[in-house]
């Protein structure tokens, strides 16, 4: 017992004892040693930023500050290809993707979290499973499904190949990372709160709407930002099932830089695009780092 | 009699009402939009893939059921050796060169040092732009008179030519693949502040010092991670196909062939080569590029296999109840 009363103080005077900033050389290096890498780690924007600016002689140009800051290569660069149409389409995509994911992905999670019924564990071993299933296998007879699934006419296509939905349905199927992390988020919530809205006569979707979903913000908030960025930054959908230029997404955009300067790319426009492609990402990052940080450490998504 | 009717009743409201009967359906039902997913999306795709792998398919006509034809024509595949040889070496480089460097990162982040938080932020922001957009940066940074070969020029070393060289095209990929360890960084960096710190206390009691803490009470806590970390690392390197596309077919219309001298003719570039390629051999042999979607599937799920056999050896499991 009177070990139990002395641990608490001990503990958290080591912690303050960390946490005070400390002298020491060895500290001094390894937080010069952190500065420097940040610095390298932020090179690349500030070079992407660099080039945009530089007028397409000067592509060989050393200076980081170029020359003749050259501001209409963001004019010019937005000026051929429809990208009106582009940001439209990824707007859409992106919205439908997201609002999909997040009411698929909480229902399957509340099932999984909140509710008993036969056959649950099993099922959420396969959930489990498919996380490890390489996307690869899959791709090419969704290819072939989609190429046969009938589309009536929409976007003026028989097939669904070369429409929006190849890109966003299976968003409303849920995904096995996001219905994990909702799972284990979920089952936090105390079970008490449940009982007690249904003893009130609350049916479950109301339970999952009123109590739970309000309590899972913050997983939530995380899955939301990820599926934008997953979905805004993606090449591989799009270049699969989208064939007409009117139907392109922004990252199918971009590449129409590449042979636009005598067939090599005219690395300034790519730039210049490319920033502006990249602004909402990083705007939403640094608002919503949190989520984004605590997303990552939930879901042990880091590697790519 | 009556009282029969009265039980007959009962048992029929039961059924009608019995909580957990109730709650069996809602459960199914909540969860029906992943299995329809698993079953239209998954499973369903997974199987006809098997049998597409059988059969000669170009989509637009019906399949043709050829045997073992494909998989035998695999076999004698050069193109298909050179990719796996490639994505092999990709492997086999970039994931102990991500895990030891963003483990140390981490180890430095976990000192708390004044703008860890900062520090932290900025390691992360390049894996908010996984797109074509940083592809296409990093191609223009490491140009053979890209800025990387300058700044190497500054401590008189001569870059190579990266992406023009077949020898350097691989470790062009790997240096840019340095760039987005930021989210492995966290992670690692989140399981560090989980170590108890009377762990570390109770060592230096014994008088452990730093490398001696690091060796046998970091790296053992840190084990599962690292090995969480190591087999989606390696699922996802086996599959690298945006960064080859792109990079791949540059300086020429010829999107996706390979590289210099086919040193960037990954496993899934060339499968995608087989399947969707206008320039690249073939194009739309949906049976033979099912048939490399197998194989690449037991190849990844031989060596995950071995991966969790290989941990009862190296990773460390602290008993659930401590």
């Amino acid at each position: 017992m009177a070990v139990a009363v002395e641990q608490p103080p001990r503990a958290e005077a080591l912690r303050n004892e960390r946490r005070r900033p400390s002298f020491s050389i060895g500290a001094l290096l390894a937080w010069l040693l952190l500065a420097s890498l940040s610095i390298l780690f932020l090179v690349p924007f500030f070079w992407m930023l660099s080039t945009s600016l530089k007028d397409i002689r000067d592509l060989m140009d050393t200076r980081w500050i170029p020359q003749r800051i050259a501001w209409e290569n963001y004019r010019d660069a937005f000026s051929f290809g429809m990208w009106r149409r582009w940001t439209l389409n990824t707007i859409i995509i992106t919205a439908v993707a997201m609002f999909g994911t997040l009411l698929s992905t909480s229902l399957v999670a509340y099932a999984f979290a909140r509710l008993r019924w036969p056959g649950r564990d099993t099922l959420f071993s396969l959930v489990l499973a498919t996380m490890m299933l390489p996307g690869i296998v899959t791709m090419i007879p969704q290819f072939i499904l989609f190429s046969k699934l009938p589309a009536f006419g929409l976007q003026g296509s028989t097939y669904w190949v070369n429409t929006f939905l190849p890109l966003t349905v299976p968003a409303f199927t849920g995904n096995a990372f996001y219905i994990f992390l909702l799972r284990q988020f979920m089952r936090g919530i105390p079970m008490e709160l449940s009982e007690a809205a249904r003893i009130d006569g609350a049916s479950e979707m109301r339970i999952w709407w009123n109590i739970v979903m309000p309590l899972t913000k913050p997983a939530l908030a995380a899955i939301a930002i990820f599926t934008f960025q997953f979905t805004w930054e993606d090449f591989v959908g799009p270049l699969l099932y989208l064939q007409s230029e009117e139907l392109y997404t922004l990252q199918l955009g971009l590449r129409q830089f590449e042979f636009a300067y005598g067939g090599a790319p005219a690395w300034n426009w790519l730039m210049a695009a490319s920033l502006v492609v990249m602004l909402p990402v990083v705007i939403i990052f640094l608002l919503f780092q949190r989520y984004f940080i605590e997303g990552v450490t939930l879901t042990g998504m880091g590697g790519r | 009699m009556a009282q029969a009717i009265q039980q007959q009743d009962v048992a029929r409201r039961k059924w009608i009402l019995r909580p957990a009967t109730r709650e069996a359906i809602t459960g199914w039902l909540f969860a029906m939009p992943w299995i329809i997913g698993f079953i239209v999306f998954t499973l369903g795709p997974m199987i006809f893939s098997l049998y597409t792998s059988f059969t000669r398919y170009n989509i637009t006509t019906a399949p043709v059921w050829i045997g073992m034809e494909n998989y035998q024509a695999l076999f004698d595949d050069p193109r298909f050796y050179i990719s796996l040889r490639n994505t092999f070496w990709l492997v086999a480089v970039k994931i102990p060169v991500v895990v030891i460097a963003s483990i140390c990162i981490a180890l430095l982040l976990n000192l708390d040092l004044p703008g860890a938080r900062a520090f932290r932020a900025i390691f992360y922001l390049p894996n908010v732009l996984a797109g074509v957009a940083a592809i296409f940066l990093w191609r223009w940074i490491l140009a053979p008179d890209g800025l990387f070969n300058r700044a190497l020029a500054v401590f008189g070393i001569s870059g190579p030519a990266w992406f023009y060289d077949p020898l350097w095209t691989k470790p062009g990929i790997v240096v840019m693949g340095m760039w987005w360890i930021g989210g492995n960084i966290l992670i690692y960096l989140a399981s560090l502040k989980g170590i108890p710190a009377q762990l570390y206390e109770a060592a230096a009691i014994d008088g452990a010092t730093g490398w001696t803490k690091t060796r046998y009470i970091t790296l053992p806590m840190l084990s599962p991670t690292i090995f969480f970390q190591v087999v989606t690392g390696i699922i996802g390197a086996f599959q690298i196909f945006t960064t080859a596309y792109i990079i791949a077919g540059q300086g020429s219309e010829d999107v996706g062939k390979g590289g210099p001298s086919q040193s960037l003719l990954f496993y899934v570039l060339y499968l995608y080569n087989r399947a969707f390629g206008k320039s690249g051999p073939g194009g739309f042999q949906m049976g033979y590029a099912s048939a490399m979607a197998w194989i690449l599937f037991l190849i990844i799920l031989a060596i995950t296999l071995l991966q969790l056999w290989l941990a009862r050896r190296w990773v460390y499991y602290e008993s659930e109840g401590q």
